[in-house]
């Protein structure tokens, strides 16, 4: 305990003697906060969610020395002029129907398997191509992915309006196969204040996170200008690891007269670790448990059938023993969401704050479930979810079907008080070049007949892939009828043909097509909670109350390419050249043949043995002189020979004589 | 029968494909689909295969049969006109992606109609009917063309009292067997089928060989200009139409009509019949050259090559202009870019090829059409209809994007020289070989791209074959016809000894 305190201490005294020589410029503190969000899912597992946050005030000097915030993500924010970025590292997909897509976490946390790099710059347009490549090549080096793959241009793209952070020098790009491991999780964790060691991030023990059914490590950063003149941005830095896990069954043993019930859980078991204290250098450090809107629901469903119908002291007061569950620890503070439109009922998050606990007495959270419960999550108004049509390696059709949720739907229409409701769906989509997609066969099928494009379609921006070049970029807006049970969406492609060298080593593995992403920007997935103003101050509750559209992905699409031999590469160069040297050879000596004269030509060898390139210099003479040709005497046909062959001879010396003349001045 | 066989195949494969994806996940991932929660019957138990069900169900979805049975090239196919004219009503330029490269009249003229669906019939029957259309067109010009040359050399025969010696046949009219092969050949029926724009490049060369065969100098420049526009390839056509206009259609050698001069001049001292005699003047030739014609033509030519230019222009012009068409059109059949396969080689050549080879193979392919040009010229400049057939059948064979249409053609064209080619060799070993090619490559391209039992160099070795076939093909009726000629100057020698003793 000595030693952390002390490091506290002359951190501050540090950063009051760097307040006295900045001349008072800066404006905060670095912050740092740790948070974790624990979430009981339906289907017996749990969701851990880290949310680590680090601010950087805006300062005046380049190259300044942080205390908490990272040198090396200050630095890449300065260097490529990063506005806003995002990375995360997935694996796994993330079960939109049983973990929910209405809240915040699965919009903003939910990323497709593999890597996902948005970055906006704050550039004019012209550099921001460079920077990206820049940056690419930077966080690869910094995280030990291939992100530099993103840097041709055939893998990145630029979303104009469809993917939320819209703005022009934006560039998105993804690496579907990208395999997320421990190596990568490593690096991340260096960018936090205590790594590992110590706070909530002691828990990440690598078997345990990396046994889960979902991981998925995120980064963002936003650049905050500041309103002073010659101040540098301002950074803040989101890490946020998502994982869901499966609580092991074996403690429930004594439970298993009862299948349906949960698991109970506790931090240990789950984590395989307990939290000893909170990080020394972080300003908030908290645990968060929360229950789902359906969840709680469900659970005032229960109190009323038991006659009970105060729903508060659910919230308030049950936490410790309700005939429910059982939390093991008593929670500091509790908020409740205020809803006033939805069905279900209002989220609950219980808050444990780390700091009273040490070493000596760990927190491990843990919850048991009493009875059997069931619930749903919260779902986004469509399920989205893509898939391929077509046999064959030659063509194929991609489909994008969207199913309507009845809850959600039947709630908008007592929303709507006409019949003219929309429901927006936005739907953004990158096709590698090799994918080559028909634009013009965009069909549009709502509750399973077909529409006319434009009746549905109401925006929709193509930029068709160029080979080798760029990637087809589909960007849509959909404006579907309220009442809408499935729509569909249609699209047909050619697959195309690669050179040998640009099949990937396991090439009929099949190639990856990155996930479309589909959002609804008319439904905001935040958490409006009822509390003072030190609620604000909690990032996570913050993020949480941030308005931002629902948004998920599809899944990735495996497409099966046609793969030439790829040990063929020399006979199929001498085949052809075979074929092409027959072909030239036997037409050129159809055309030579003379049979005529052929004939009289081997009489004349037989009779005199002249040298045929004298005959054939001859036959040009006379037929230049306009003279009847006559086969040579042979006195005078060795003469002539002789002399031209002398003549030969001098030619000879001559081209020979240029050419090393030639070899002599150029080289 | 086959639609509906397919349609179960993708729906398999789709769902196959999703299975794929999942074991990428940890095992217990797959767990999730399983409805094991208590409330699971609010979820479908596996959305995926009920809405793939559903969708094969209610999409009709399924492709082409014609594409399975022989393969097209991408740039001359309807689909691929539909996507440029799509692109170009969504304001942007047709070569956008790199899906059309051909030519922007093509696409002003067919791009209307492949959005014009007529109610209840299939979604390109008013394009398929132009190319039928075309066909006839073309049809009846080869048959015209044909007669025009049958009557042409009847009368150079004629006038070198040749005509009872070769046995021409009176009964067959070379036009009409010509018209005959090129429509009912199963090729052309595949071209049109398929809805390749082919048919459409044929027709512009067999105007411009129809205008030069009949002295129609601007059917002529214009047929030649817009070939050469929609496909390059036909720009060398220019030396047989040019020898058209300037000495006529087909005729025996220049030589036996130089003796037949000598012999009608009395000169007879000459008793070696092979040599003609230089002396005769060339004005009393009866065909001489005319550059009038020749003027004509090349001005015809560049007033239809600026018209055409301009209309391009016009149309290209928001979408960077005339470089860039001669980019996306010329440059890509230039560059192989597009590897998908076809019936030539050259695509899996430029798929296997290293590549800092490429640029020296390119250049070895290109330089092997352009290298026959002269020697054939010299040869065969007194048959400039032939010549212009030997051309069609060497760039069909070296272009880099061949199709069954071109070689439709060329068969078309070759039947027109039924006289000349009565004795060429291997006809019956070349008929079996196109037989057997064209019944193999589609089963060995299904076998390939379809099924994936088979392999790259199965179909290969088929183009290969057809490959092979087109260069006997062509050799051997190039032999032919100078044996032909051979057997004339025998003739007319005999005659002239004949005509002495």
């Amino acid at each position: 305990m000595e030693i952390p305190s002390l490091v506290l201490f002359f951190t501050l005294i540090g950063q009051l003697l760097f307040i006295g020589i900045a001349f008072g410029s800066v404006i905060g503190e670095e912050e740092f906060h740790e948070e974790l969000v624990l979430r009981p899912l339906p289907d017996r597992k749990v969701m851990g969610h880290f949310h680590f946050e680090s601010r950087a005030p805006p300062s005046n000097s380049f190259g300044r020395h942080h205390h908490l915030f990272p040198k090396a993500i200050a630095q890449l924010v300065k260097k490529f002029q990063v506005k806003e970025m995002e990375l995360s590292f997935t694996q796994g997909r993330w079960n939109y129907e049983q973990w929910g897509s209405f809240d915040p976490i699965p919009s903003n946390n939910a990323k497709p398997p593999g890597v996902e790099l948005w970055a906006v710059f704050n550039l004019p347009q012209e550099q921001v191509d460079a920077s990206w490549k820049n940056l690419t090549h930077t966080l690869s080096g910094l995280f030990c992915a291939s992100i530099n793959f993103l840097e041709s241009s055939t893998s990145y793209s630029a979303p104009e309006w469809s993917f939320p952070p819209a703005s022009g020098s934006l560039r998105y790009g993804t690496l579907p196969r990208e395999a997320v491991c421990t190596e990568n999780l490593t690096p991340w964790l260096k960018l936090l204040p205590c790594r590992d060691k110590d706070g909530l991030s002691a828990l990440m023990h690598r078997p345990s996170i990396y046994k889960g059914f979902y991981h998925s490590q995120r980064l963002r950063l936003t650049s905050i200008a500041s309103n002073l003149e010659g101040l540098g941005p301002g950074i803040v830095l989101e890490q946020t690891l998502t994982v869901v896990l499966q609580p092991d069954n074996q403690k429930n043993m004594m439970y298993s007269s009862k299948p349906n019930l949960q698991p109970g859980w506790s931090m240990s078991s789950i984590f395989g670790r307990k939290v000893n204290g909170r990080c020394m250098l972080a300003k908030s450090s908290n645990v968060y448990l929360q229950f789902e809107r359906g969840l709680v629901s469900e659970l005032k469903n229960l109190e009323k059938e038991n006659g009970k119908s105060g729903d508060e002291n659910l919230a308030l007061e049950g936490f410790l023993s309700n005939p429910y569950f059982e939390l093991s620890i008593k929670p500091d503070r509790i908020f409740q969401e205020v809803n006033n439109f939805h069905i279900k009922g209002p989220s609950i998050i219980y808050e444990f704050q780390v700091d009273k606990y040490s070493e000596s007495l760990p927190f491990d959270l843990g919850l048991t479930w009493k009875i059997p419960i069931g619930w749903t999550c919260q779902q986004a108004p469509l399920h989205a979810c893509r898939f391929l049509m077509g046999s064959g390696n030659e063509r194929g059709a991609i489909a994008i079907s969207l199913k309507s949720i009845e809850s959600i739907m039947s709630s908008l229409d007592a929303n709507s008080l006409d019949g003219s409701c929309k429901l927006q769906v936005d739907i953004f989509q990158v096709v590698p070049w090799y994918i080559k997609v028909y634009y013009h066969t965009l069909g549009v099928f709502v509750d399973g007949k077909p529409h006319a494009v434009r009746d549905i379609v109401e925006k929709i921006h193509v930029s068709p892939s160029k080979d080798k070049e760029s990637p087809g970029v589909m960007e849509m807006v959909l404006k579907l009828p309220c009442g809408v049970k499935s729509a569909a969406l249609t699209i047909e492609f050619d697959k195309g043909f690669l050179h040998i060298d640009e099949y990937p080593p396991d090439a009929n593995q099949g190639f990856d097509i990155p996930s479309a992403v589909i959002s609804f920007p008319n439904f905001h997935s935040n958490l409006l909670f009822l509390g003072d103003g030190s609620l604000n101050k909690s990032p996570i509750i913050s993020v949480f109350q941030k308005k931002s559209p629902v948004l998920s992905y599809t899944e990735v699409l495996l497409v099966p390419l046609t793969t030439p031999d790829f040990s063929m590469p020399y006979n199929v160069i001498t085949i052809t050249c075979t074929v092409f040297a027959l072909y030239f050879g036997s037409l050129l000596n159809v055309l030579r043949r003379r049979v005529g004269e052929e004939e009289r030509f081997l009489k004349s060898k037989a009779a005199k043995k002249t040298g045929p390139v004298s005959q054939l210099l001859s036959k040009i003479l006379a037929k230049l002189r306009r003279k009847k040709w006559e086969p040579p005497s042979s006195p005078e046909a060795a003469s002539s020979s002789s002399f031209i062959n002398s003549k030969l001879v001098f030619k000879v010396i001559l081209v020979a004589a240029i050419a090393v003349c030639w070899q002599y001045y150029s080289g | 029968m086959h639609g509906e066989e397919q349609k179960v195949l993708g729906m398999d494969d789709s769902i196959s494909d999703f299975e794929a994806h999942f074991d990428l996940f940890p095992k217990e991932a797959q767990s999730i689909h399983s409805p094991r929660s208590l409330d699971s019957s609010h979820q479908p138990s596996s959305p995926y295969v009920s809405n793939t069900v559903y969708l094969s169900n209610k999409l009709n979805f399924q492709f082409p049969v014609s594409d399975s049975l022989l393969n097209f090239p991408n740039v001359c196919l309807l689909t691929v006109v539909a996507e440029g004219y799509w692109l170009k009503q969504q304001s942007m330029s047709p070569y956008a992606g790199s899906m059309y490269h051909g030519s922007p009249l093509l696409l002003s003229v067919l791009g209307p109609l492949t959005v014009k669906r007529i109610e209840g019939q299939p979604d390109h029957l008013l394009c398929s009917l132009l190319l039928v259309l075309a066909d006839i067109i073309s049809a009846i010009l080869i048959r015209a063309t044909g007669k025009i040359l049958q009557m042409a050399y009847r009368q150079s025969l004629d006038s070198l009292n040749l005509l009872q010696a070769s046995k021409s046949s009176d009964f067959l009219s070379s036009g009409d067997v010509a018209a005959l092969v090129y429509l009912w050949n199963p090729l052309t029926i595949v071209a049109c089928v398929a809805q390749s724009t082919s048919p459409i490049e044929n027709l512009a060369i067999i105007l411009s060989l129809f205008g030069a065969c009949k002295r129609l100098v601007p059917l002529a420049a214009f047929g030649w200009v817009v070939a050469t526009h929609l496909s390059l390839y036909p720009a060398i056509l220019i030396i047989p139409v040019i020898l058209l206009l300037g000495s006529g259609p087909d005729a025996p050698p220049r030589k036996l009509f130089l003796q037949r001069g000598c012999e009608k001049f009395g000169d007879s001292s000459s008793n070696d019949s092979h040599r003609p005699r230089m002396e005769v003047s060339p004005s009393k030739l009866p065909i001489a050259f005319s550059w009038r014609s020749l003027i004509h033509f090349l001005l015809w030519t560049s007033l239809w090559s600026v018209y055409v230019l301009f209309l391009c222009s016009v149309l290209v012009r928001p979408y960077g202009g005339l470089l860039e068409m001669f980019k996306r059109t010329y440059g890509f059949m230039l560059t192989v870019e597009d590897l998908s396969p076809n019936i030539g080689v050259l695509w899996y050549f430029f798929a296997e090829v290293f590549d800092f080879f490429r640029n020296f193979f390119l250049i070895v392919f290109h330089m092997n059409i352009l290298f026959m040009i002269i020697p054939l010229a010299i040869r065969l400049n007194h048959r400039p209809c032939f010549l212009a057939f030997v051309y069609i059948a060497l760039s069909s064979m070296l272009k880099s994007y061949p199709s069954v249409g071109d070689s439709a053609l060329c068969l078309g064209l070759l039947a027109l020289f039924v006289d000349q080619l009565a004795d060429m060799q291997f006809s019956f070993f070349l008929f079996c070989g196109y037989v057997g090619v064209s019944l193999l490559s589609p089963a060995m391209h299904n076998l390939w791209i379809w099924r994936g039992t088979g392999n790259a160099n199965f179909y290969f070795a088929t183009a290969m074959a057809y490959a092979c076939f087109q260069i006997i093909l062509v050799v051997e009726s190039v032999s032919a016809t100078l044996n032909h000629d051979r057997k004339l100057r025998k003739l007319s020698a005999s005659k002239l000894g004949d005509g002495k003793s």
